[in-house]
């Protein structure tokens, strides 16, 4: 079919042999055309591959329009990662809880909490249990989640925020062994494992029942309205304006004194892709290949800290033109008073030490990260932020 | 420049001034007190030229209508990644929400995905795991539809009481538009669904993948793989090079930046539909699947962020209406918080799953108004008022919220968000 199919087929069809049974009907996976169908003779069984093949090259004839190529089990692999609440899709490996604390700390406490407890406003992964029925009931993995496979599936696909994918089979198992023992739901000894997984049940795996608005609601709601005299009083029981917590809306007075070409400006410059933003500070020398690799690193920053234009205080300062910068000069955002009393200018020097231990060089900064451990990415990371001015 | 320009909240400053100039103005009745400069004078653009064409190759709202643009609660979320924002729909008319202030939910923000790189993958219980380019989906047959696409968050700050004063921040997680793409049917059957697939697993190429479960029935029926917006390409915070549209359903399940479709015998219970997208009673238990958003309307003018600038007299009251069931069949308004209801007029003949504009033409005697809509969907469901809702859910549901909306209208024609008796 295609010529990317054919280059994958010499090297999918061992494949395929290996892993027919760890992935879903490959056999039918055999590509339509393989021109190096030979190679499959040093298998044993030829003719369960001969048949394998004849019917995959049937299935793949059956396609209505016959458009898509078939999708090889590499490529299955790589992206069906989903895991279902039997275990469906686990994969082999374990972790326990002390070693889960350390990854955690290192990884996700920087937004969660060192104890899963939450910061600001990002989410709490631990307590709140018998508290659903509250009036401000605190849903977090224990008090709320149904099963434990959410947890890993979530963590293994879309965690940690900003670098997504990065972490083992081994880490996760680790990281939900110790949100688990945050919600006090097992030992610290506890070693979480595809075998035991399934051996887990959440506190509130019962508490939900599927959609019953058909039948709890429409009935009530499926009639003629009232159009007179349907009710004899309405009074103001709650005012928006009391609360005051709807956003200010900039005043367009000066878009309405700007230039009329700006909107032009505008469009034209939204579509520049975001890596052009570093050129701006041409002023310090740049080890572009060592900025690059700190580009990858900040992503462990990246979920408090923003850098580039526009960039805005978030549960961090912004850090354009932090090389040089005075400590703590970020404006509008809250600084320790560690940080305040610490003073003085960001030299390299000084960054370097605080990013790898932040605690360690500003005992009471508000900064929980743990810090970067390697020195390189240190380097990288400071290297990368150099490419940011004011 | 002020007294011309109704701001948002702006502008409360200039929005009486602004109505105080205009009331003057409407107090002479038919008759101007001196002629208008604006008429007896040669104004500039009457004399000198315009722009060229090409001025703008894309072309932006004129700068006068800088305001109508997305807006978002900086304090609902953690950070503004994963987030949402609200479409400006106090500002805007008809039905169709142009892509560009089309409200925008991201879990691990927008993504920049080309269509050279796009792949999306059919696999698990198909006779024929796939893999289709962008240009294989443009070879299959295309299907047009206009559909809402409403967050199950909408109007969820407002559970627990008045809260955000603005249409725009109440129900603004909505918007509406012609799709155009592929039954997802037709590329279920080009993979070959095996008898055992009860359900399809969907999930984006960004790093939250917002992986979400949907029954087959409805996979079968209307869900459409959809690569166009309103006649041009999706925007990249709309999912950009394809999407996901699941009509009537909620907005979670419009998947972006699709890349895998799996046939499972199971839903797969991630987190956006176990730990979010869930509706917790009063018992503590909560309701799971919950995907139909039920009839909902709002009015969008006047509201708070579109007071009444001229006084009494004509007065055009309009809003939205909706129904994940299907068709609005009607729409009532009520002046008077919910004693007396009109009928509304509805502006054209409603779509399915799609947003219906409805008027109510009344001549403003200058006095207060509880303002109110009220949607019936082709069901015969009415929309319900908030105690209504309140009384089978409880007080701590947050999604799925389409209670009936109350704004106040003063004698000045400000407007202001409230909940009554």
């Amino acid at each position: 079919m295609s010529k990317s199919l054919k280059l994958y087929a010499g090297s999918a069809v061992g494949t395929v042999l290996m892993l027919t049974l760890a992935v879903n009907f490959a056999d039918r996976l055999v590509p339509e055309h393989s021109d190096s169908y030979d190679r499959m003779a040093v298998e044993n069984d030829r003719d369960f591959h001969l048949i394998a093949r004849a019917q995959a090259d049937e299935m793949m004839a059956a396609r209505p329009f016959g458009l898509g190529r078939a999708a090889l089990p590499e490529e299955i692999a790589a992206w069906d990662l989903d895991v279902s609440p039997d275990g469906t899709g686990l994969p082999v490996g374990s972790g326990d809880v002390m070693t889960g604390e350390e990854v955690f700390i290192e990884n996700c406490a920087v937004c969660h909490g060192d104890f899963a407890e939450g910061r600001g406003n990002w989410p709490k992964l631990a307590g709140g249990e018998d508290t659903l029925a509250d009036e401000d009931p605190l849903k977090t993995v224990g008090s709320y989640w149904p099963h434990l496979s959410t947890t890993w599936d979530y963590v293994n696909r879309s965690m940690p925020f900003g670098n997504a994918q990065s972490l083992s089979a081994d880490d996760v198992y680790g990281i939900v062994a110790y949100i688990l023992y945050s919600n006090y739901l097992v030992e610290d000894d506890f070693v979480l494992s595809n075998e035991n997984f399934t051996e887990i049940v959440l506190p509130n795996a019962d508490g939900f029942i599927i959609d019953d608005r058909a039948e709890t609601e429409y009935p009530i709601w499926r009639t003629e309205p009232c159009m007179e005299n349907c009710k004899d009083t309405v009074e103001i029981t709650k005012r928006a304006t009391v609360l005051d917590v709807t956003p200010d809306e900039e005043t367009t007075e000066e878009a309405l004194a700007a230039p009329a070409e700006e909107p032009v400006q505008v469009a034209a410059a939204d579509p520049a892709p975001a890596e052009e933003a570093p050129a701006a500070t041409p002023a310090m020398a740049i080890d572009q290949a060592l900025a690059d690799k700190g580009e990858k690193v900040f992503k462990k920053c990246k979920a408090c800290h923003k850098v580039g234009d526009g960039a805005k205080n978030g549960s961090g300062p912004q850090l354009n033109g932090i090389v040089g910068r005075s400590v703590a000069s970020a404006d509008g955002f809250k600084y320790s008073g560690s940080m305040v009393d610490y003073g003085g200018e960001w030299t390299p020097e000084r960054l370097a030490a605080f990013i790898a231990k932040p605690k360690g060089e500003i005992k009471g900064t508000k900064m929980s990260f743990a810090g970067l451990k390697k020195e390189g990415d240190v380097a990288a990371v400071i290297e990368y932020l150099k490419t940011f001015g004011q | 420049m002020t007294s011309s320009f109704k701001g948002p909240k702006a502008s409360r400053r200039q929005f009486l001034a602004g109505a105080a100039a205009i009331g003057a103005g409407a107090a002479t009745g038919a008759r101007a007190q001196s002629p208008d400069p604006l008429i007896t004078e040669v104004q500039e653009w009457a004399q000198g030229l315009g722009e060229g064409v090409d001025a703008t190759p894309y072309g932006m709202p004129i700068r006068f209508e800088t305001d109508v643009v997305r807006r978002n609660v900086p304090w609902l979320t953690a950070d503004p990644i994963s987030s949402i924002n609200f479409t400006p729909i106090h500002a805007l008319d008809g039905t169709i929400t142009p892509q560009g202030c089309a409200f925008e939910r991201h879990h691990s923000g927008a993504i920049e995905l080309s269509k050279d790189d796009y792949r999306l993958m059919i696999n698990g219980l198909v006779d024929r795991p796939l893999v289709f380019t962008y240009a294989d989906l443009e070879r299959f047959p295309r299907e047009q539809h206009v559909y809402f696409c409403e967050c199950a968050a909408n109007t969820g700050m407002e559970w627990a009481g008045a809260q955000l004063n603005g249409a725009q921040f109440t129900h603004g997680m909505i918007h509406n538009m012609e799709y155009t793409g592929v039954p997802l049917r037709t590329l279920l059957n080009e993979a070959g669904i095996q008898t055992e697939g009860k359900w399809v697993y969907v999930e984006g190429a960004d790093a939250s993948s917002n992986g979400r479960s949907i029954p087959m029935e409805k996979a079968l029926d209307d869900v459409l793989v959809a690569f166009k917006a309103n006649g041009e390409a999706l925007r990249k915070e709309h999912g950009y090079p394809v999407r996901l549209v699941v009509p009537g359903w909620e907005g979670n399940m419009w998947v972006k930046w699709l890349r895998r479709i799996e046939v499972t015998t199971q839903a797969v219970e991630s987190r956006e539909e176990t730990s979010k997208y869930t509706d917790t009673l009063a018992d503590g238990t909560s309701r799971k699947w919950t995907w139909v958003m039920d009839a909902k309307s709002v009015v969008t003018s006047p509201s708070p962020q579109s007071p009444i600038t001229h006084g009494p007299g004509p007065l055009v009251i309009t809003g939205l209406a909706w129904s994940g069931h299907g068709k609005i069949k009607r729409v009532d308004v009520s002046i008077d918080g919910g004693k007396t209801w009109e009928q509304a007029r509805l502006a054209s003949e409603p779509g399915d799953k799609a947003l219906s504009r409805f008027y109510l033409d009344i001549n403003w005697d200058g006095s207060e108004m509880l303002l109110q809509s009220r949607a019936m969907d082709e069901t015969g469901y009415v929309q319900p008022t908030k105690a209504q809702l309140r009384d089978v859910r409880g007080l701590n549901s947050v999604y799925h919220n389409n209670c009936i909306q109350t704004w106040h209208v003063k004698t000045n024609g400000e407007a202001e968000n409230v909940e009554v008796s």
